[in-house]
């Protein structure tokens, strides 16, 4: 493995990290946004360019700004006078420590049965248009429907209510 | 002439005629003219006595249709003795029969009842015609009519035993009429007790003659418990004391009889039984009810001449023999001294019963049965005649103060004259030849001749009182106060017909026409007057008529000529007052028996309460203790510990769920916390399971 | 250490503090930040299996996560639409006060 993949790991990681530790809500997503690139360069260095690109388009330039619109719009930039953290945060930690275990544990148990490919594989953008509306057709369908009416719905529910309903 | 101990021949026929199959009527007119008087009020005295009167015509109509039937089969020379028998309770493969018969016995005592019977409910209407009550009355009447009648054709002891009950109770009821009386209703009360105690013997006797041989039934056909098979089967069992079976359920029998039939220790009830209206005194306690005893003891005769003769007589005769001998004897020195004229009478009939038994015990059925017969006509003209007089007298029944009757009430005296006379024996009225067979009987009687002389003095007595009575009553001056005035038609009729038979009656049963005896046992009667003529019953008829005379005169000589004052004391008191004062006091026989039985009832009737309300009553009151106890630890058992138990449960319940309800905060995190561990135990688990 | 186990080596530890975040912080926009961590590193896994993948040409890695990316970001929207509507109710987005679901 090479050094710039333990770099670029170490970054995300160390985003993800910041991102719930920080006491600053707007600083937690300004983390969550550093994550989201050492992803997107994790995906590019797994050979998944359209994954990448779409990640940084989506996930940093959208859902990023939507966080922060919403902890704008819920006044998170203020400082929290308590605790930012939950009742016995300890139990969540052990819980996600316990996930995080076992999931190591199955991967590095199963290490000698993993597949290993040799070559790279193409996937460009034609090839991934052609399954969107190929093999893929339907989903693409269904997704298009769920992202209209999840844009409609998310309005909807984020609308000011009239006065006196 | 006399055998004493004669037999039924057993010529039977058993098929009912229509005599028999009719006969059922009989006692069942009267009683349900009873049951639909006893719907009537009060006001319809006429209607009650148009009913009681009619079926009595009725019940006489066929008693005499089955009178002429019997008579008929006698001239053709065939015993009829006809029964009709039906099962009535049944039980298991036996069952209890009833029935009724038709025999010379049973036609002959249907005419008597139903005849005297009759007399007396027209007799009745006018002695009762001024009573409230009449109604009852006569509806009692007729129930009591009934049961007689019913009594009369059983052939069934069980039947028999039940119209014995329902005439003991029905005399009860026209005993104690004038409730309101207390001394009627103690007088009804001892008539009811003294009988039962008879009754007990009887049920008794009636009990051990079914279980040994399984029927109730007198004749059927052979089966019957008085026929041959059955005594045979009886003689052969042992009872107590020596005696056989036959003998036992004999004397069990006679005891149900000493107690209806008034015999002495259990004759304490007939005189206080006065009480009552005189009619009910001269159908009950005079001619029927009275008789009935004697028509038991003619009826179960077979069973009473079983057995080992011992002097030419059974044990079980022997006994009732000396019994009706004594009975007559101690009756009629108590009826010299008594002064009133009803309780005169009524003590005659005492006497008189036991001149019956005697006869039945020496003599045999017909000649008990015919005394009997004769007895029932004559006696019910004396009460009757004695009723007619209390009504002259306007309801004064002490003799010394009446008198000098005979000028105003001519037919009551000439009535009450033959009744007297028949009654006392003097030839030829029917008293006569009905005693003087008795007296034949008792001459001839191999055991002993002490019955003999006895009731020959019996007779002497009899003659005494009654001329005493007479005398008192009829002749001398008047000693009331108001003038006294005869009784209406419809009293002196039945008086005057009474009188007629006590006069020709007697000629139905003389030795010179022995027409009764020969009727009863089934034999031809030649019309023999030279019998009259032999030395021993020419001897015998003429001392019993030498003892009436002296009787006769005697009562003349002391009461007769000089018609004693009321207030002054009797003659015979004046002479020999111990003696009167025992006989007059009834030889203080209702005060020993109040000493002793009666006492020792009351002192047990106390030990009984005491022992109920003490110690039954304690053991009820502890165990009501016990379950109050038992009941309040239950309830602290219940209360502390199944409430309490239950009660924390329920807190316990609540509290826990309470906490478990705590998991459920509402918080979002707290569940994916949850959802998260449960994830890695699953995986965990699912990991390991799948390990080889 | 192969490339595909320290891919997802990384997707899990990201997984993890994902969950972690959900678990432990208060406020709820920082939840769905936590949510969108798990996404990814979901999305992670995919791709690193894509790749070390017999055939890659199939593409169905790649789908996977494109799709599963498109979905997070419509998820992303509503949730914070539904974020901001309880806010504008209760006038704050801490979890520990919404808890009507109690039981």
């Amino acid at each position: 493995m090479s050094v710039i993949f333990w770099l670029i790991s170490a970054i995300t990681i160390a985003g993800a990290l910041f991102a719930v530790i920080l006491k600053n809500t707007v600083h937690c997503a300004l983390a969550l946004t550093v994550a989201f690139a050492g992803l997107a360069l994790l995906f590019l260095g797994l050979d998944a360019q359209f994954a990448g690109f779409t990640e940084i388009m989506v996930y940093i330039g959208a859902v990023a700004i939507l966080v922060v619109f919403a902890i704008l719009l819920t006044r998170g930039s203020e400082t929290p006078k308590d605790s930012v953290y939950s009742r016995f945060p300890v139990a969540g930690l052990v819980a996600a420590a316990g996930v995080f275990a076992v999931l190591g544990w199955a991967v590095l148990q199963s290490a000698s049965t993993l597949p290993h490919a040799m070559q790279t594989p193409s996937a460009t953008a034609k090839e991934i248009g052609y399954a969107l509306v190929g093999r893929y057709v339907l989903p693409l369908e269904i997704l298009a429907l769920l992202l209209t009416v999840a844009t409609i719905g998310a309005v909807i529910v984020a609308l000011h209510e009239k006065e006196g309903k | 002439m006399t055998e004493a101990l004669a037999s039924y021949p057993e010529t039977m026929t058993c098929c009912a005629t229509l005599a028999t199959r009719l006969l059922w009527i009989v006692p069942v007119a009267p009683m349900v003219a009873a049951g639909i008087i006893a719907l009537l009020k009060q006001p319809y005295r006429k209607t009650a006595q148009i009913l009681a009167i009619g079926s009595m015509v009725l019940s006489l109509a066929i008693s005499l249709f089955a009178f002429s039937y019997t008579v008929g089969g006698w001239m053709q020379g065939i015993t009829i003795r006809e029964t009709v028998n039906f099962p009535w309770l049944h039980f298991g493969t036996t069952a209890v029969e009833l029935g009724w018969i038709l025999d010379p016995l049973a036609a002959v005592m249907l005419v008597m009842v139903s005849f005297v019977g009759l007399l007396i409910f027209i007799y009745s209407s006018g002695y009762m015609a001024h009573d409230e009550n009449a109604t009852r009355f006569f509806c009692f009447l007729a129930l009591f009519a009934g049961a007689m009648l019913g009594l009369v054709i059983s052939n069934s002891l069980l039947l028999l035993f039940m119209c014995w009950e329902l005439m003991g109770l029905t005399s009860y009821l026209l005993i104690g009429f004038w409730y309101f009386k207390p001394s009627a209703a103690a007088a009804a009360k001892k008539a009811f007790l003294t009988t039962r105690v008879g009754d007990i013997f009887f049920l008794l006797g009636i009990v051990w003659l079914f279980a040994q041989t399984g029927t109730l039934l007198f004749y059927n056909n052979g089966a019957g418990s008085i026929e041959h098979s059955a005594l045979a089967l009886l003689l052969t069992q042992p009872a107590a004391l020596g005696l056989s079976a036959a003998t036992a359920i004999g004397l069990l029998l006679f005891a149900g009889a000493v107690g209806k039939s008034g015999q002495l220790p259990l004759h304490v009830w007939l005189p206080d039984a006065m009480e009552g209206p005189t009619p009910v005194s001269a159908l009950i306690h005079a001619a029927t009810m009275v008789a009935a005893g004697v028509y038991l003891i003619a009826r179960v005769y077979p069973l009473m001449q079983a057995g080992a003769l011992t002097g030419g007589t059974t044990t079980a005769l022997t006994v009732v023999t000396w019994v009706g001998a004594s009975t007559a004897v101690f009756a009629a020195l108590i009826a010299v001294a008594q002064n009133d004229i009803k309780r005169i009478l009524a003590y005659s009939t005492v006497s008189q019963l036991g001149y019956m038994m005697a006869g039945l015990g020496m003599g045999g059925v017909a000649i008990g049965m015919f005394h009997l017969i004769t007895h029932a006509f004559f006696k019910a003209l004396l009460f009757m005649g004695a009723g007619s007089v209390i009504h002259g007298c306007h309801e004064e029944q002490d003799i010394r103060k009446m008198g000098g009757l005979k000028a105003d009430m001519p037919i009551t005296f000439i009535t009450y004259a033959a009744g007297m006379l028949a009654l006392a024996g003097v030839i030829p009225f029917a008293g006569f030849w009905s005693k003087d067979g008795i007296l034949e009987a008792a001459f001839t009687w191999k055991l002993s001749n002490v019955p003999f002389f006895m009731l020959v003095f019996g007779a002497l007595l009899t003659a005494f009182y009654m001329t005493r009575q007479v005398s008192y009553v009829f002749f001398g001056y008047w000693r009331g106060h108001k003038t006294a005035h005869e009784s209406p038609a419809v009293m002196t009729m039945p008086l005057v017909i009474l009188a007629l038979f006590a006069g020709i009656l007697g000629f139905f049963g003389t030795p010179a026409w022995p027409w009764f005896r020969a009727f009863l046992e089934g034999h031809a009667a030649p019309f023999e007057l030279s019998v009259l003529f032999e030395p021993e019953l020419a001897i015998l008829m003429g001392v019993s008529t030498l003892v009436v005379m002296v009787g006769i005169v005697a009562g003349w000589r002391i009461y007769g000529e000089k018609s004693p004052a009321a207030s002054e004391p009797d003659a015979l008191e004046k002479a020999m007052p111990g003696v009167w004062k025992f006989l007059s006091n009834r030889m203080y026989v209702d005060e020993l028996y109040e000493v002793t039985f009666i006492r020792f009832y009351s002192w047990w009737g106390k030990v009984a309460d005491v022992l109920d309300r003490r110690v039954w009553g304690g053991a009820v009151a502890a165990v009501m203790a016990l379950t109050a106890l038992l009941a309040r630890i239950n309830r602290f058992f219940d209360t502390t510990f199944v409430n309490g138990g239950f009660d924390k449960t329920c807190e316990e319940l609540a509290t826990s769920g309470g906490l478990l309800a705590r998991v459920q905060s509402g918080r979002v995190q707290s569940y994916l916390r949850i959802l998260a561990a449960a994830v890695v135990a699953l995986a965990v688990i699912l990991v390991w399971s799948s390990r080889p | 250490m192969t490339p595909l186990t320290a891919h997802l080596l990384v997707a899990a530890l990201l997984f993890a503090i994902g969950l972690a975040g959900a678990l432990t912080r208060r406020n709820a926009i920082l939840v769905l930040i936590g949510i969108e961590l798990m996404l990814n590193a979901a999305n992670l896994n995919f791709i690193a299996f894509w790749r070390y993948s017999p055939h890659p040409e199939a593409l169905t890695g790649m789908m996977f996560a494109i799709f599963s990316i498109a979905v997070a970001a419509a998820e992303a929207a509503v949730g914070l639409g539904l974020v901001i509507a309880i806010h504008r109710h209760l006038h704050s987005t801490d979890l520990d006060q919404m808890n009507r679901m109690k039981g």
